[in-house]
This record gives structure tokens, C-alpha cells and sequence, in this order.
């Protein structure tokens, strides 16, 4: 995406080149081509633009990716972050 | 991206009948009749689009899973995979005017593609029942499936092939790229691939994030009115509920729009600085240099961090942020922010005894 980025390392996306087969399934999926190929095999070429979306780690047939992913809203974030804190808050019945 | 957060709903599309929107006729199939449907949009459809951006009838804003005929299509004609909010299924039928396509929509329950990938509903298991309630492998000959970019998060594609013999293409992200993806021989083109977030599609955004603010903003204003008003009678309540819903509004509607022009990587940062803005402009209009030291410190201290907070919140909306990343700035910014209103509200009451 031109223009707008987010933190830098943060993301937790991690790959296990040594398996990748090749197939290009985490290129097709990736909205933010976080991934190149080289040669048959897939590399993490931009991290950083990764959403953790969790489509790559999905659709990757021999399993070889690994992302924390969970997208949804902030709002459910804090909610989740206050109940980590154990800090008792309305519950909104507003979520994604 | 159309809306994600609003009124949590449980409502299913119901059954298909010749009530769906768009319905002209009853299409003949191996597998039984399949609704013909326009691709032309009606008054109503827009209109309806347009009051579910301000999150209003969203609930009613459904149509039924199972499978569509566009066009003319043939047993050889594509199959594209979508969700049953009505907003994308009037987008896909309206762009795919002149192709002829099979449409297979899922059950996601009123829900957008891209959310309900996150949240699962648009997944494996509901393509896979799908298919098998359609009897899809009865309208078609070749095994082969189109599906949304955005879907993705929620479909494994081998799988999906391992339970029932289709295959999963991923075409575009927007719905707007299907024809040239179907008349290029179904080339996704790196353009076609690369999402985007533009000021638009941002101030789409807008209208439901403002009525998801108001519910916790009207409860805090009330409760700001009152004790500013017992405090510090009429004239300061107004003020304070003024500068209140200025900070809300600028996380909510400014921050997002001026996203790629406000410096800074991190949400919370924006909206401080966006906060700060605001803060400086309310001092200048409300004649800040009559105000106390107390008041002008509680006033820089509390609206930015306001202003910041409704601006993290924003992260759920946006195409970009990583859910990492909105941890790493809740942990340092949640505190912050807090810390912040509990000392300006110190230093208003140390003030009003003064
Ligand atoms: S998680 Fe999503 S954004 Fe990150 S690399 Fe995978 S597909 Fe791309
Ligand atoms: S999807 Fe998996 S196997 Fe295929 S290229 Fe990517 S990492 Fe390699």
C-alpha cells in the first residue's frame, strides 16, 4: 500500500523456508505482497506490511507458515486487553 | 471496505425465492431452478446502501446463501464466490453486467466479505456446505471456484478441494476488477492484488464509526454536564461538554480522513497530535487566556488523549494495521491516556477550589 504504513517490527509473521514447496499460494493470497519467490521457494521480502490477515498461513498447503492473526476491532482489543488486566468494564454490544 | 463494526447481529438470509432482490426469472438447472437476476440496481438498492452506511436497517441488510445465475450462464460458465450482505451482492451483480456467471453466496449473515473472513464465517466449512446443498457439481461442469482476495483470511484452499473436488482461484480484491479479470482469461493483474485505502473508501468509514462513538460519548457528556454544571455553573458545562465532543469527533472523523497526512506510524500518535490540534484551536475560540492554569492544563492533558483513544479505536477499520501492532500501542497508550484524565480531572477540582 502506497503511502499509509503501520508499526514496524511488530509483525509475527514467520515462514519455514525450508519446507516451502513453492506452490505460490501465499503470493496469490497476501493483499500486501509481504511475499516474493525466489527461484521455488517463498521469502519474506516486506514484513513490516504485513496485517496478519492469516490468509497466507491458511491457504499454505504444507503448513510451513505462522502467523498470530486475528483481526477485528480495537474496540474488542481493549475489551480483551482490560479483561487480561483484570479490569471490569460495560459490555458493549457493539463488536466485530 | 464497507463498515465492519456495528450492531452485533444474529439473522440468517433465509431461503432463496423469486423475493430476492434483483429476481427476474427461474433458470433451469440439473440441479434444480436458480434465480436470473439483474444487474441493474434499483432506487431502492441505493438508497438502502446508503442508510446502511449510517448503520441503519444493517439488520435487514441480507440476502439468502445458495446459488445465482447472472447472465446467461452455461454449465462451463465461472462460479464466483461471495458473502450475503446485500451491499456486496448488489456490487457484484451491478459490475458483472454483459458476463455470464454463476454467483454462489454464503451464508456470513449479513456480514462483509473481509469481516466475516475474519471472523470465520466466510470459511471452509460454509463454502463446503454450501456447495454440497447447491449440488454445485450438478450446475457446472469444470470444478473450479472464484473467490474474493479478501476471503482468504477465512478459506483454506486445499482444503476445501480435498472435501469436494473444487478448485479455489483468489481473482481480485475489488469487486470492480471482475470483468477485466474474466475477459483477460482470469489474470489477476498485481494491481489487481494490492489493496488500497483511500480517502473515499476511509470516509465511508465515517458514518458508522461517528454512531458507534455516540453511544458512550452522550452517556459521557451527560455526566460531564452535570458536575461541571453543579461545579461551575451553566456557562462552563456547555464549554466542557463543547471541547468533550470536539476531541471525540476529531479521533472520529478527522483523524481518519487526514490518516496519510497526519506524521506518525502509530494510531494512538496521531491522534495526539490531532488532539492537540483541536485543543489549540478550542483555546483560541473559547478565549483560553481567560482560563485558569489549572483549566489549560487539564485541557491540553485531557482532550488529546480523548482524541487518541477514539483514533486507536480506528485500527479495527483500517487495511493495514496488524493486531500486534494495536497491542503494542494499547500497552503503552491505554495507561497513558488514562493517566492523562485522571490527572486533569485533578486539576480541575484542585482548581475549582482555589
Ligand atoms: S498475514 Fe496477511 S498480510 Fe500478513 S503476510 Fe500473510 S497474507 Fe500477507
Ligand atoms: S504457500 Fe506455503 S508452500 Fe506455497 S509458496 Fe507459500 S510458503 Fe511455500
Amino acid at each position: 500500500m502506497t503511502g499509509l504504513r503501520y508499526l514496524k517490527n511488530v509483525a509475527t509473521l514467520k515462514l519455514n523456508q525450508a519446507a516451502c514447496i513453492g506452490c505460490g499460494r501465499c503470493i496469490e493470497v497476501c493483499p500486501h505482497q509481504v511475499f516474493a519467490l525466489d527461484g521455488r521457494k517463498a521469502r519474506i521480502d516486506d514484513c513490516d506490511a504485513c496485517m496478519e490477515c492469516g490468509a497466507c498461513a491458511r491457504n499454505c498447503p504444507v503448513n510451513v507458515i505462522s502467523v498470530d492473526a486475528g483481526m477485528g476491532c480495537a474496540s474488542g482489543m481493549i475489551n480483551e486487553w482490560f479483561q487480561e488486566h483484570n479490569i471490569r468494564v460495560m459490555k458493549s454490544n457493539s463488536c466485530c | 471496505m464497507a463498515p465492519c463494526c456495528g450492531p452485533r447481529m444474529v439473522m440468517t438470509g433465509g431461503e432463496i425465492s423469486d423475493k430476492v432482490p434483483g429476481f427476474l426469472f427461474w433458470v433451469e438447472t440439473p440441479a434444480g431452478k436458480v434465480p436470473h437476476i439483474s444487474t441493474s440496481l434499483t432506487y431502492n438498492d441505493h438508497f438502502g446502501a446508503c442508510m446502511a452506511r449510517w448503520g441503519i436497517n444493517r439488520m435487514g441488510y441480507i440476502v439468502p446463501p445458495g446459488c445465482y445465475a447472472i447472465g446467461m450462464p452455461s454449465p462451463d460458465s465461472p462460479v464466483i464466490v461471495t458473502a450475503n450482505y446485500k451491499m456486496s451482492y448488489d456490487l457484484i451483480r451491478s459490475v458483472l453486467s454483459g458476463s455470464n456467471v454463476w454467483l454462489l453466496v454464503l451464508e456470513t449473515f449479513g456480514v462483509n466479505v473481509w469481516c466475516a473472513a475474519g471472523k470465520g464465517t466466510f470459511g471452509t466449512d460454509e463454502l463446503v456446505k454450501r456447495i454440497n446443498k447447491t449440488a454445485l457439481n450438478k450446475v457446472v461442469n469444470h470444478r473450479q471456484l472464484l473467490l474474493p482476495i479478501l476471503g482468504a483470511p477465512g478459506v483454506s484452499a486445499h482444503e476445501v478441494t480435498k472435501r469436494t473436488g473444487f478448485s479455489v482461484r483468489y481473482s481480485a480484491i475489488r469487486a470492480h476488477d471482475l470483468p477485466e479479470f474474466l475477459n483477460n482469461g482470469m489474470v489477476t493483474t498485481p494491481a489487481m492484488r494490492k489493496i488500497s485505502f483511500t480517502t473515499y473508501e476511509r470516509l465511508l468509514l465515517v458514518p458508522v464509526e461517528i454512531i458507534l462513538a455516540m453511544k458512550s460519548s452522550v452517556l459521557i457528556s451527560a455526566v460531564v454536564f452535570l458536575t461541571t454544571l453543579l461545579a461551575n455553573g451553566y456557562y462552563a458545562a456547555i464549554l466542557m461538554v463543547l471541547a468533550y465532543l470536539g476531541a471525540v469527533l476529531t479521533g472520529v472523523v478527522v483523524v481518519p480522513i487526514l490518516l496519510p497526512w497526519i506524521p506518525c506510524r502509530s494510531f494512538s500518535l496521531k491522534g495526539t497530535l490531532a488532539g492537540i490540534a483541536w485543543s489549540t484551536l478550542f483555546y483560541f475560540c473559547a478565549h483560553g487566556s481567560t482560563w485558569s492554569m489549572t483549566t489549560t492544563a487539564a485541557a491540553f492533558l485531557a482532550l488529546p488523549a480523548i482524541c487518541a483513544f477514539h483514533a486507536l479505536n480506528f485500527t479495527g477499520c483500517t487495511t493495514f494495521t496488524s493486531r500486534s501492532g494495536v497491542k503494542k500501542e494499547m500497552r503503552l497508550g491505554i495507561p497513558i491516556m488514562g493517566s492523562a484524565i485522571i490527572v486533569s480531572v485533578i486539576l480541575l477540582t484542585i482548581g475549582r477550589f482555589l
